[in-house]
């Protein structure tokens, strides 16, 4: 092919006609995968939503699940939900980022750290069903909790703890090393350099890791089932040794149920449940974009 | 020659180990009130953990090992009583990059007061701190802005208004002025002159002009002998002397650029 310009020496052969074609060939492909996984995503949301969204009306939160589709809600769902995601953040936040803490801050670099860490690693990858299996012979069994909301908290406190000591260590060495040695240098205490800078600093980064490990928890269902916690509730949740149900859960009680009515409510239970995920990656987005120190 | 000057700080046969690597050799040193301090020489020859020395902030290496004797008005900061965290109170630091806190302007000046328990007007120690580091007009109308608003320059001054606000005898700085224009340069200068009358101030430079414009004594440092790693202090006087008539051959070669 001859160039352009005049030294184009025959020397090379720079096929730049081909070359363009197969750039336009990978774009075209890469687009398409992402318009795929896009389609895919709207069919299965439009789907659910022309499904449920005429069950959204105010008695689908206020009532309790019934025989009769039309007097089901999601209220003791709520409530189990809201109360699991409380008590397990309670426990597993001030352990996470205690553990954070200390794998950052205190640890030295020998033998029983790295232990910990690769500990760590590999149970951030330990099928949820694991845990569950943790949760019924320590939790119901063990310490006779029984399939209560506080038994379910636990678990799932064990299975978010990984996620939330992670996300720490990574928002905590993300505090650069030279605003510590400006603490310590002027007479403050390892403590008081931690408490005053690293964890203040730290803190958006933190509270990011900690909502999206409680937004897996909201979505959990298998460990909970497997602790029991497959049941039909009609009462109000009043104390952390009551029994419960949680949103998936509920959700997968309609969708086994043979009625078409059951299934459309399954639909407004997911959308619900959605909703409130969106809601949760959202906050987490807005903290780290908002709180987040640029150094 | 230091006889005139009361001494702030001496070592004694200092020697400093990374592990199994051997820092600092054997320096010996006097470094008097109230004066300015230089110590220069080709990078890498332990300036910076010479420096760290005095705060014990090499206590923060964990592989670092200091052997020997660093005295504060005649107290072994490295005697076992001791705890780093009360000798960093009295020597302060000033980093060669500024790194003040991602806090206000008023909070980076008043925190280290805060923490040693000062009973006095914090208001009142903040504004003479920031005017002692020669910042006060430029802030006093925005003491709550974010201190990471600030040029480089003007947050370097106000790490030495922080370093100031606790009411340190000594100030120590590690290249202060490395990140800075030559007139943010100038002014930090211009600022150890006022400083000097209450502090007594030991600098780090790479910088042979800086040394000889701002600097009463100077210490030059070298790798202790060929093929060691090691650096050492081969000369320390008036830095006068040490850049008119320096005794060592190695001092003389430096200083006149005649270096490696
Ligand atoms: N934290 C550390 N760990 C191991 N070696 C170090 C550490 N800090 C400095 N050193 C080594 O000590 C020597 C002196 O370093 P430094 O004091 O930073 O020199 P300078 O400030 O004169 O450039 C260098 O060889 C450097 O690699
Ligand atoms: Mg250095």
């Amino acid at each position: 092919m001859n160039g352009l310009f005049a030294n184009e020496n025959g020397r090379f052969a720079p096929r730049l006609s081909l070359r363009l074609r197969f750039g336009r060939v990978f774009q075209f492909l890469s687009l398409a995968a992402v318009t795929l996984g896009l389609i895919m995503l709207s069919v299965l949301l439009i789907d659910i939503i022309l499904d449920g969204y005429k069950w959204l009306r105010p008695e689908f939160f206020t009532e309790f699940p019934s025989r009769f589709p039309e007097k089901s809600g999601l209220r003791s769902a709520l409530q189990g939900s809201l109360w699991m995601i409380s008590l397990t953040a309670l426990m597993a936040f001030p352990v996470g980022v205690g553990a954070a803490i200390y794998l950052e801050e205190y640890a030295s670099d020998n033998w029983f750290t790295r232990l910990i860490e690769i500990n760590i690693a590999n149970l951030a990858g330990v099928p949820s069903i694991i845990y569950g299996l943790l949760g019924l012979g320590l939790f119901v069994r063990g310490l006779e909790l029984g399939r209560s909301v506080l038994a379910g908290s636990m678990t799932m406190a064990l299975l978010v703890l990984p996620i939330i000591i992670v996300s720490g260590r990574e928002a905590i060495r993300a505090v650069p090393q030279s605003v510590r040695h400006a603490s310590l240098a002027l007479g403050a205490t390892q403590w008081q350099t931690i408490q005053n800078h690293v964890l203040p600093y730290a803190m958006p980064g933190i509270l990011t890791g900690t909502i999206l490990a409680m937004s897996r928890a909201i979505g959990e269902t298998a460990p909970l089932i497997t602790i029991g916690a497959l049941t039909y509730i009609r009462f109000d949740l009043k104390g952390p040794l009551d029994l419960f149900t949680v949103l998936p859960i509920q959700i997968f009680n309609w969708v086994s149920l043979p009625k078409a009515e059951f299934q459309q409510l399954a639909a407004a239970g997911i959308i619900v449940l959605l909703a409130v995920l969106l809601s949760l990656n959202a906050l987490a987005i807005v903290l780290r974009n908002k709180l987040q120190i640029r150094w | 020659m230091l006889e005139q000057h009361e001494i702030a700080l001496s070592v004694k046969n200092l020697n400093v180990y990374y592990g199994g690597f051997h820092a600092l050799d054997n320096i010996s040193l006097e470094i008097p009130a109230r004066q300015i301090t230089a110590i220069i020489g080709p990078s890498g020859c332990g300036k910076s953990t010479f420096l760290r020395c005095f705060n014990r902030m090499n206590d923060l290496v964990p592989t670092a090992r200091v052997e020997g004797t660093a005295l504060f008005y005649g107290q072994n900061i490295y005697d076992p009583k001791i705890n780093p965290v009360e000798v960093r109170r009295h020597i302060g630091m000033v980093f060669q990059k500024p790194n003040p806190f991602p806090k206000s302007i008023y909070e980076n000046v008043a925190y280290g007061a805060r923490i040693n328990g000062y009973k006095g007007d914090m208001d009142e120690l903040v504004e003479r701190s920031l005017r002692a580091a020669a910042l006060w007009d430029e802030v006093k109308d925005n003491l709550k802005k974010s201190a990471l608003a600030l040029s480089g320059g003007q947050q370097q001054r106000l790490c030495i208004a922080r370093a100031i606000a606790v009411e340190p005898q000594v100030i120590l700085m590690d290249e202060p002025a490395s990140a800075l224009d030559p007139i943010a340069t100038l002014k930090i200068e211009e600022l150890m002159q006022e400083l000097k009358k209450f502090y007594t101030i030991v600098i780090v430079t790479h910088n042979m002009q800086q040394a000889a414009r701002v600097s009463d004594y100077t210490a030059m440092m070298m790798l202790s002998k060929e093929g060691s790693r090691a650096g050492t202090v081969i000369e320390f006087g008036p830095t006068s002397q040490i850049f008119t008539k320096p005794k060592d051959k190695r001092t003389e070669d430096y200083v006149t650029g005649r270096f490696g």
